[in-house]
């Protein structure tokens, strides 16, 4: 498949160059031919592809879903509703093994989203490396990233949207004066120690999104990656070593996603625990 | 001259996250094992918590992983 490239760096670079919408710095809008022009254009830039691949297979999660709700029936179940049960009622164990039963509207429905539209993601890991960037090229679209969590655009979003809950809820169930408190005197509870308290928590409270964002990334990134080194071989090895790693992959999809899930449940929690231990 | 710097960063980069981890999931699954032999009806809790805890301590290496796979092929 590498024919149509001039290297296989070239291949390996076209395969890692997203989509990308923005200004030139002569002020002009439009799409990106190449990385050049993605670093010149600098923040104000949009990576299409990563949108609209996210946004669909969230509409598509919604869809199914609202869909096997819709026609759920008592009696039997269907394979789709069995499916969806299934999901749901996985998703409400690990809610309350790990956050209890306190009331909150938002956790549950949050954290099968997160599940799904993740996994969903990962999947589109699966997809043969060339399959949907070929069809795009030859359809005149000279990018296109199919899987959204290589991106870590997508998934520092993700993991900062959930920082952003983590924040509102330590404001509103602790309170602005426990959560500073809590800020200031956690390690050593002495009042000469503050300043390094501080620092430590601060510290730590800016590496739970970044490492939370980047796990996801790294995991997808590196196993896209050795699809895409698997794809350069010659055509009669690339089954070889293309299938043992797409079902050690299907590990993985699920894990990190299961992963992305739970540490989000874990952070909230932590943001729900007035008491002191 | 810089792309070969580039290369020999990101395998030391990858190589020394690797060791760390190989060692952190090496116990962690001996622990697991220790556990499931001693309390057999433990183990989906375990198994979870297993998950939990692999994927945490993954997370540096392929973190490490990823940056220098970045910086060989993106940079």
């Amino acid at each position: 498949m590498a024919t149509e490239y001039e290297t296989s760096a070239d291949y390996i670079q076209h395969h890692l160059t997203n989509l990308t919408y923005g200004r030139f710095p002569n002020g002009d809008w439009g799409f990106a031919r190449g990385q050049e022009d993605i670093n010149s254009m600098g923040f104000w830039a949009i990576n299409v592809d990563t949108m609209f691949w996210s946004v669909s297979l969230g509409l598509i999660f919604l869809g199914v879903f609202s869909w096997a709700a819709k026609k759920a029936k008592p009696g039997v179940p269907g394979g789709l509703q069995n499916f969806c049960e299934y999901a749901v009622e996985f998703v409400e164990n690990n809610v309350t093994q790990v956050f209890g039963a306190r009331p909150n509207p938002i956790i549950g429905p949050l954290s099968l989203t997160i599940l799904v539209w993740v996994f969903l993601m990962n999947l589109m890991d699966l997809v043969p490396v060339d399959w949907i960037p070929h069809a795009a090229a030859l359809a005149g679209i000279p990018y296109m990233k199919v899987v959204s969590t290589t991106d870590p655009n997508a998934t520092l979003g993700m993991s900062i949207s959930v920082f952003v809950l983590v924040l509102y809820y330590n404001f509103k169930i602790k309170g602005p004066i426990t959560f500073g408190k809590g800020l200031v005197t956690h390690p050593v509870p002495h009042w000469s120690m503050y300043w390094f308290n501080f620092i430590l928590e601060t510290v730590d409270m800016l590496a739970k999104p970044l490492s939370h964002g980047l796990r996801l990334f790294g995991n997808l990134y590196a196993g896209e990656m050795i699809f895409i080194l698997i794809a350069l071989l010659p055509f009669y090895a690339q089954w070889l070593l293309s299938l043992p790693w797409a079902i050690f992959h299907i590990l993985i999809i699920c894990l990190q996603a299961f992963v992305f899930m739970i540490l989000t449940i874990v952070y909230l929690t932590q943001a729900h625990e007035t008491d002191e231990h | 001259m810089e792309s070969s710097l580039i290369l020999v960063a990101g395998g030391i980069l990858m190589g020394l996250g690797a060791i760390g981890s190989g060692v952190g999931i090496g116990i962690l699954g001996g622990k697991y094992l220790e556990g499931v032999a001693r309390q057999p009806e433990l183990q989906p809790m375990l198994l979870t918590q297993l998950f939990i805890s692999l994927a945490l301590v993954d997370a540096v290496p392929i973190i490490a992983v990823g940056i220098s796979l970045y910086m060989i092929f993106a940079l």
